[in-house]
């Protein structure tokens, strides 16, 4: 039996929200949501701050529900989700420094987004004869975004990380508030660059839901497509970087051939490499030409002859295997529990994906399998990106043949709502709930899966050697932007 | 299988040198002459992201592939500051990425050179109005060139990076 329903029925209804509900609830349902998130009966999508009220965004694993509850918190105070579900923490941790809202119980009173303390942030004390701490970041090795990782470690042995972010923490909730629609729109995209189209997606469902808009066919289509190739790109850059990080750098060299094409093929079809701003309320920015249509299914076909062979060659590198199987496990029970997305959740039996679950246009017409796998280790993450990639190339197929026709953008109404969606992006689930009034967004919350994510990398690690933490880190590769917002 | 690797490859990807963007001639000569004589063709770069949305690194990797291949140019890509020639930054200096990036100058020997990436690099671009947000590169750093974009194509990029030098 579904627990979603009778909690939201016991709150007064927001009939203002689409598509999902949202219902304004006392501080008994509060605390009966926290119970159910804490048994397992339900899965934390989000809790973010508003004006003088707090929400939190639920998924019932029974039958893919989703429901918003609401609590006024007028004395700058709301009971603490994360005291009783550590999934909530860092969110409640961010909300305090964003909103001041204050999470009763908390035991983790540190700030997260909020640097003001410098560099006397206070990292979990330890304690143990012979143990060493290893500082990394923010300013890594490689050309990746920045980070604070604290490892304590017993000889080689890594026996607790401790995150810090925040770093790049631009102000987007700040930033996203009163301004134009458009203008939103263009930042949503950027606040994490590699999901820039799933960021679109998200954000323009939202709007066009909020204000009872559908957006010509072909367009819906369209973005479908940009998807799939956004995701085949990420897939085939991690692929091989996962390999690089055990010194495979030939695989690296193949897949960033392979990722290049796929970025000329984007940029040729529709103007810009990472398809920045391609998506738009309404509709897209540009349409896709014949010659294209072929130059694109002409890539499918090599990209999928020739990432067969790269991948039969992880498959008997025993070597390479040597360095990813059994490494940086993450338990099913935890990816369950944080209600991880994404490849790092399918490695590791949690089934979910947007694109299935919750479902959305044009995905109900479309044929594709979620794998899943339930190893949990870096290996499995491999594998689930790998035929992720098969499957995407498939959707393209099909997306391409069954292309609609017709116009790609059309005239928005001017008026007023609020929405809340979840859109798969390449690393997970995406949530975008906003308030738009007569073109202006009054408040816009994202959430990448990242957060859910990260937290997950310090129980992976635990228990391996140091030289291990970049095949685990990358086997995630969390964003930082998207996270530290 | 060593067949296809072999293949996949060929017939060489790489692509020729880039033209010379006028834009960046003009910036060039405005660099000391003495400076681009001493980078001579052998130019290590420490990348810093201050604070962006990872649309330029995505971009600043591509770099590494086998059609622009950056390390024929005699430039490649170093794990320290300390073993730096050039700092290219990018993103909209975050508030909480201030220090480290003044740190990061500061541990980079002279002589030293900033490049800085991206419209958000340039000036804070789309983040600009943001209280967390300090500004672009040269709000906290002295930058020696921009090359703007959002985020700039490997290409360019490429073009940039080369007018450090002197032909």
């Amino acid at each position: 039996m579904t627990v979603l329903t009778p909690l939201l029925n016991e709150g007064r209804r927001m009939l203002s929200q689409r598509p999902v509900p949202r219902a304004l609830v006392y501080a008994e349902t509060w605390s009966r949501a926290i119970v159910l998130l804490a048994a397992g009966d339900l899965t934390l999508l989000s809790l973010w701050g508003d004006a003088s009220q707090v929400h939190m965004a639920l998924l019932d694993p029974e039958d893919h529900s989703v429901g918003v509850v609401t609590l006024a918190c007028h004395d700058g105070h709301y009971p603490s989700v994360g005291m009783a579900h550590p999934p909530a923490i860092r969110l409640e941790r961010a909300i305090r420094d964003l909103y001041g809202f204050v999470p009763d119980d908390l035991p983790d009173t540190r700030a997260w987004l909020d640097h003001r303390d410098g560099t006397n942030y206070a990292f979990l004390p330890v304690e143990g004869v012979g143990l060493h701490q290893i500082p990394v970041g923010p300013v890594h090795a490689g050309i990746i975004e920045p980070g604070h990782f604290r490892f304590t470690c017993d000889g080689e042995t890594v026996v607790r990380l401790e995150q810090r972010l925040g770093y790049v923490h631009k102000g987007v909730d700040e930033l996203l508030a009163g301004s134009p629609v458009g203008q939103v729109a263009r930042i949503a995209c950027r606040v994490s660059g590699d999901s820039a189209v799933a960021l679109g997606i998200g954000f323009a469902r939202a709007v066009e839901a909020a204000l009872h808009f559908t957006p010509p066919q072909r367009a819906i289509w369209l973005r479908a497509l940009m998807a799939e190739l956004e995701r085949i790109a990420n897939h085939l850059g991690d692929f091989g970087a996962i390999c690089n990080d055990a010194s495979f750098s030939m695989m690296l060299a193949h897949c960033a051939v392979l990722r290049e094409r796929v970025l000329r093929a984007t940029d040729a079809a529709f103007g810009h490499r990472l398809m920045m701003d391609r998506i738009v309320p309404g509709g897209v920015s540009v349409d896709l030409d014949a010659q294209n249509i072929a130059a694109i299914m002409g890539l499918v076909s090599d990209v999928r002859g020739k990432f067969a062979a790269l991948t039969a060659l992880y498959d008997r590198t025993a070597s390479l295997q040597d360095r990813t199987v059994g490494t940086g496990i993450l338990k099913p029970e935890l990816a369950r529990q944080f209600g991880a997305g994404g490849y790092v959740g399918r490695a590791s039996g949690r089934d979910f994906d947007a694109r299935k679950h919750v479902g959305y246009a044009p995905y109900d017409e479309l044929t594709f399998e979620v794998p899943v796998l339930t190893d949990g280790d870096v290996n499995a993450r491999i594998w689930i990106r790998a035929r992720e990639i098969g499957q995407s190339l498939a959707l393209i197929e099909q997306i391409l043949r069954g292309l609609p026709e017709g116009g790609v953008i059309a005239e928005m109404p001017v008026s007023s709502g609020e929405a809340l969606t979840l859109t798969e992006a390449f690393r997970g689930d995406v949530l975008v709930w906003l308030r738009v009034n007569q073109g202006t967004v009054e408040r816009c919350h994202i959430r990448d899966a990242s957060w859910f994510q990260w937290p997950l990398l310090e129980a992976v690690v635990e228990g391996n050697i140091v030289a291990d933490f970049p095949l685990c880190n990358k086997s995630f590769n969390c964003s930082y932007s998207g996270h530290d917002l | 299988m060593l067949r296809f690797l072999r293949e996949g490859l060929r017939p060489p990807l790489t692509e020729p040198r880039p033209a010379v963007d006028p834009e960046f001639a003009t910036l060039a000569t405005s660099l000391n002459e003495t400076a681009q004589r001493r980078l001579g063709h052998s130019l290590s770069i420490r990348q810093v992201d201050a604070g962006s949305c990872n649309g330029c690194e995505l971009e600043i990797h591509a770099l590494n592939n086998a059609f622009y291949d950056i390390e024929r140019f005699g430039i490649r890509f170093v794990a320290s500051p300390r073993h730096a020639d050039v700092l290219l930054v990018t993103g909209p200096v975050t508030r909480n990425m201030r220090e480290a990036l003044e740190r990061t100058w500061r541990a980079t020997p002279d002589p030293k050179w900033v490049v800085a990436v991206g419209d958000c690099g340039a000036d804070g671009g789309v983040f600009a109005a943001s209280s967390a947000v300090v500004g672009g590169v040269s709000a906290v750093v002295p930058v020696d060139l921009v090359i703007s974009g959002c985020p700039p194509s490997p290409a360019r990029l490429l073009t940039g990076l080369l007018s450090l030098f002197r032909d």
